[in-house]
């Protein structure tokens, strides 16, 4: 507990320490600019997630173009997924549509691991495999995971599934393996080197923007901006999972 | 002669165990040992002999380090491994009879499981994040890159 406290006293010194540099550095470049992120982030490889990030992502559905599947393909280059969706196929990202049958409002989105703050497949899973970093992300640990699959009931989003064969040509960077249950990591291995998750990075690129990612605690950050600003929902807010992912416009 | 007779036993038997174990040693002698040659770098990230009895431990603490708390270190990661030790002929850690991984273990009859899961060939040679940490460009509409300059 003292401990804990200890480390809430030190990072609040740390967020008022860049505070005050971004208020300068703001001063001595130009109106708007802020040079919090630049040292914020920049974890070092042997620094643990920290509780005083959490790392979210915000959509929005009207951005979202109906036709487009960049970030399902992004998702399956990056983790090495091999695209197929049938039931037994692993799908780490959806595209869903979604209609008003009152208004005949229509909107596509991107569906995934909504990396609750409370989440039912971390509440459920008997042996400790499934667990939520210091940072937020939502994760399965393979090598406790013993496959029994009470997290892919738990989970209201469906976002989870069970790798039934042995797979070969794994990426390096995302092991995976038969007998597991995995789901969308946030690209923690991207996060953890200071990139953006590859569903994100592939609608900026097709200049679509319909995806932002970044660190809801930290206020001066596009998308704590975002959800200050904007109306936006959880999916299911009704469970009070508090999740990281969130959604505009619908 | 009681207390002879279980001496005698006793020589009798050491030197039935003595002569089993001669031959056993000579064909000892005649196994190849596993050629561990695959190696890019010059030199291991620590002794030889210190990794050679810990690398499971290492290994263990090491992915349980990365998994739960984003520790990504490259001195003691299974990528890190497989970067240096990938044979040039198959590119990998565990594919052919002779390469690294599989030379040793299946020397001494342990069944390696990493490989299930893991990758046993390095990704791109650029694939292992640098050590210094970098500005992230998620974070800020302003690209602190073009600020620095």
């Amino acid at each position: 507990m003292s401990e804990h406290q200890f480390n809430q006293d030190a990072g609040q010194d740390r967020r008022d320490f860049l505070k005050t540099s971004a208020g300068l550095a703001g001063l001595t470049l130009a109106p708007g600019v802020l040079l919090y992120g630049i040292s914020a982030y920049g974890r070092a490889p042997d620094e643990p997630a920290s509780s005083e990030v959490r790392w979210g992502m915000l959509i929005d559905t009207t951005k979202c173009s109906s036709g487009c599947n960049d970030c399902v393909t992004a998702c399956n280059t990056e983790n090495g997924l091999d695209g197929k969706t049938g039931p037994q196929d692993s799908q780490w990202i959806r595209k869903v549509h979604i209609k008003d049958l009152q208004t005949s409002e229509q909107h596509d989105l991107p569906m995934m691991c909504q990396h609750c703050e409370h989440p039912p497949c971390v509440d459920v899973c008997p042996t400790g495999a499934s667990f939520k970093r210091a940072d937020g992300i939502v994760l399965v640990d393979r090598h406790i995971c013993i496959g029994c699959r009470y997290c892919m009931m738990a989970c209201p989003y469906k976002a989870r599934s069970f790798v039934h064969e042995p797979l070969h040509d794994q990426k390096p960077d995302v092991p995976r393996g038969k007998g597991c249950v995995e789901a969308c990591t946030f690209c923690v291995q991207r996060v953890d080197n200071d990139e953006q998750p590859a569903c994100v990075e592939a609608c900026n690129k097709a200049e679509h923007n319909a995806m932002l990612f970044g660190d809801l605690n930290n206020p001066a950050s596009d998308i704590a901006k975002a959800v200050k600003t904007y109306a936006t929902t959880e999916v299911r807010a009704d469970l009070r999972l508090n999740t990281g992912v969130r959604y505009q416009g619908i | 002669m009681a207390r002879f007779a279980h001496w005698l036993k006793l020589a009798v038997l050491l030197g039935v165990v003595a002569m089993s174990i001669a031959p056993m040693q000579r064909a000892l002698a005649d196994v190849e040992l596993p050629g561990l040659q695959n190696h890019k770098g010059a030199k291991c990230v620590d002794d030889v002999d210190f990794i050679r009895r810990n690398h499971p431990d290492l290994l263990r603490h090491h992915r349980d380090e990365t998994v739960h708390k984003g520790i990504r270190t490259t001195k003691y990661s299974l990528k890190n491994c497989v970067q240096c030790h990938a044979s040039a002929k198959t590119g990998s850690v565990a594919e052919a009879k002779d390469d690294f991984c599989v030379a040793c273990h299946s020397y001494v009859g342990v069944q390696l499981e990493c490989w299930e899961c893991h990758s046993s060939k390095p990704g791109k040679p650029d694939a292992l994040p640098t050590e210094a940490a970098k500005t992230s460009p998620m974070m800020t509409s302003v690209n602190p890159e073009g600020l620095a300059k």
